[in-house]
């Protein structure tokens, strides 16, 4: 895959923003306890930054109702390389990730108040534009930076609402070439990860022994980007393209597109929602003929 | 042109006393008074004292102005991103192509910037098509077909460029004639010539070629290298499409690139309508199917129409089998949004030693490059993604 122009220290630095979920309707049904998930991944997490001296991990947290940084290692002050001990990395962590489960729970409580609870899904959209954002603050840092990417460990099903905002930060995440690698731990595939990591090319795995994670995390998510071209990484088993209808939020794999804005119906409409404009104005004989054939509704 | 000599022909000689030697240039301290008023780059600020401009607000401010006067444009001049162009780029390989006058060469200058062209096309133009025809040797030859790719059209363009002999034009519109006959009617019908030589070397009568053009519709546009050509303007003329002539090279990639855009004269004719997509899926890298394309079997990925199940190798395409137009929920994704809950600019900094900026929504605040980040590229407010109880139920995003 491409590499991001040369303004690295190194081929192999790399910065790595991991999106965890920690959406609480999905853990509650997890065949992994989530303290069982996070020994594992703080594992990797260490082994990150063991690989090389100078590899950064920012962690953001996704939770149902909001997402929040949870651990940036650029930050941490601990001076613990003189004395031969690694930054404390889980102890930090621990804490702010206990903040935030518990502040998300907060949201929940409130937003249950006003509103019965309309879906499970986590806010990906929000994490994924709150890291990109981050990456283009480390771009525009200087002439040396570290190689970033993205990886989003997700088990929460996808929330067909986030589809256009989700795409928007996949098509940015192409054009400033960051890839984003998915490590899938729920039960069906997403297709929204899939879509993700092919469109920027990185890596999509739905690991299927979930006890051996780490070995997962460590195996096929811990290369940087320039050594990835050298390993054999698991090929895609098939991308979902299928869109979502703009008005009612179902995966559909057939449906009619508004000629003006290319907003997505699952049925014959008069007018479109996105840009007003209404159909089959004639304002052209050409057009109208042609018209006329495609307006025969189909279901 | 050189400014200075323009000014100093006015005959204004009592400007001549105060310059250093002769009626040459001034010497750039002198520039910095009488060329670019460098006094006026100062501003006060709330104590009085004097300081440098801060240009940085500055361009913000401006950048902002510039977003939202697009905003409006865009809302009151609908931009049809469902219009189906088929467009034919034909690029002249004759001898005058080698000339130096664009570094290196013409043809290497007119090869990057086509490249840069096709990439912006499909990124505006998600549905359409686009082909490329060269002319060598006073004959054209199609190099690529009709198609929704823009990695194979710049694979090809870039391996075969050589340039010799002359150039003809009737050729070139023949050839592409033929070719955009067989496209649909609901697709719009353009071509585009870049055109290097100063002259055209024709087997038969090219205004009669011109009128075949017209009648089916066809419009035909021409950017040229070297000087203006009546046969070219007649030609634009007659199918309406527009001729000029770059100057430089950045003037080049101006023109060229205003041609990505779907021209306003046919965004004007088209109506709305409701066009039946489907939406693949992608298969699995082992699985082996015969594609209804090359009518052999092929394994590793390619797509299944949902309608009738056949396989295609590439997207977007017609199915061959039941019709139905097939295209990745990607390309229709790619489309520009108008300004978001416009973030309002923050008066005094607070605590931070920087200027921000605060969506009016979700109260957060954003850096200044943060804000034109999101404007440009990512179109999603972070703050707004990442609270629940403040994404609307609607489907619209504004």
């Amino acid at each position: 895959m491409p590499s991001a122009p040369t303004k690295l220290y190194a081929d192999d630095v790399s910065l790595l923003v991991v999106l965890l979920d920690t959406n609480p309707f999905f853990w509650s049904t997890s065949s992994l306890p989530f303290s069982k998930f996070l020994s594992h991944v703080l594992s990797f997490l260490n082994s990150i930054l063991l690989l090389n001296q100078i590899n950064q991990i920012v962690v953001i947290a996704t939770g149902c109702n909001s997402c929040d940084y949870i651990y940036d290692s650029s930050l941490s002050t601990n001076p613990g390389i003189e004395n031969g001990k690694l930054p404390a990395l889980c102890s930090e962590l621990l804490k702010k990730l206990e903040d935030f489960v518990t502040r998300d729970e907060q949201l929940n409580k409130q937003q249950s108040q006003s509103l019965p609870p309309t879906t499970t899904s986590s806010l990906l959209s929000g994490s994924l534009s709150m890291a990109l954002c981050y990456i283009q603050r480390v771009f525009r840092s200087g002439p040396l930076h570290p190689h970033p990417r993205i990886l989003c460990v997700q088990g929460s099903s996808d929330g067909p609402e986030q589809y256009v905002a989700i795409m928007n930060s996949i098509f940015s995440a192409q054009r400033s070439m960051v890839p984003i690698d998915s490590c899938y731990i729920g039960s069906n595939n997403s297709a929204f990860l899939q879509q993700a990591s092919y469109i920027t090319g990185g890596v999509y795995q739905k690991p299927q022994q979930l006890d051996g994670l780490f070995q997962y995390l460590s195996t096929v998510f811990a290369t940087d980007l320039h050594s990835r071209t050298f390993l054999q990484l698991p090929k895609s088993v098939g991308v979902d393209f299928r869109a979502s209808c703009f008005c009612h939020k179902k995966t559909i794999d057939m449906g009619f597109i508004c000629s003006v804005c290319l907003s997505i119906f699952c049925k014959h409409h008069k007018k479109c929602s996105t840009c007003g404009s209404v159909f089959g104005q004639a304002q052209s004989d050409v057009a109208s003929a042609s018209n006329l054939k495609r307006k025969t509704p189909e279901t | 042109m050189n400014n200075g000599n323009g000014r100093r022909l006015n005959g204004e000689t009592e400007e001549d006393d105060d310059d250093e030697g002769s009626e040459g240039d001034l010497d750039a301290w002198e520039r910095t008074y009488a060329d670019e008023r460098s006094w006026e780059s100062l501003q006060e600020d709330e104590s009085g004292l004097l300081r440098p401009m801060d240009n940085k607000t500055l361009y913000h401010a401006q950048y902002r102005r510039r977003i939202r006067s697009l905003s409006s444009q865009a809302t009151t001049s609908r931009i049809q991103k469902g219009l189906i162009r088929y467009l034919y780029i034909v690029v002249d390989l004759s001898r005058a192509a080698a000339e130096m006058d664009y570094r290196p060469s013409r043809m290497a200058v007119v090869a990057k910037h086509v490249e840069a062209f096709i990439r912006e096309f499909f990124d505006q133009n998600p549905l359409s098509q686009l082909g490329l025809v060269t002319i060598k040797d006073g004959i054209a030859h199609c190099l690529t077909d009709l198609g929704g790719s823009p990695e194979s059209h710049v694979k090809a363009l870039m391996g075969k460029l050589e340039c010799s002999g002359e150039s003809s034009l009737q050729n070139a519109l023949d050839l592409v004639h033929g070719y955009l006959n067989q496209v649909p009617s609901y697709g719009h019908r353009e071509v585009l010539i870049l055109y290097s030589a100063l002259s055209t070397c024709d087997p038969g009568d090219i205004l009669e070629t011109i009128q075949k053009c017209k009648k089916s519709k066809m419009r035909c546009s021409v950017i040229g290298l070297s000087a203006e050509i009546f046969i070219c303007k007649h030609l634009c003329q007659e199918t309406g499409g527009s001729y000029s002539v770059a100057m430089d090279e950045s003037h080049f990639k101006e023109l060229i690139l205003e041609h990505a855009p779907p021209p306003p004269a046919i965004a004007e004719f088209a109506i709305a309508n409701l066009i039946k997509m489907g939406f693949p899926q992608r298969a699995a890298e082992s699985s082996i199917a015969i594609c209804s394309c090359h009518k052999e079997a092929k394994v590793g990925g390619g797509y299944t129409c949902p309608r009738c199940k056949a396989r295609v190798c590439e997207l977007p395409t017609e199915c061959r089998i039941c019709g139905l137009t097939l295209i990745s929920s990607p390309h229709l994704a790619r489309l520009p949004r108008s300004c978001f809950g416009c973030q309002q600019s923050l008066p005094n900094p607070g605590n931070k030693p920087s200027l921000r900026v605060a969506c009016p929504k979700c109260k957060q605040h954003f850096c200044l490059d943060c804000d034109i980040y999101i404007h440009e590229s990512l179109h999603n407010c972070p703050g707004c993604e990442s609270f629940r109880h403040l994404k609307s139920p609607i489907a619209t995003e504004e």
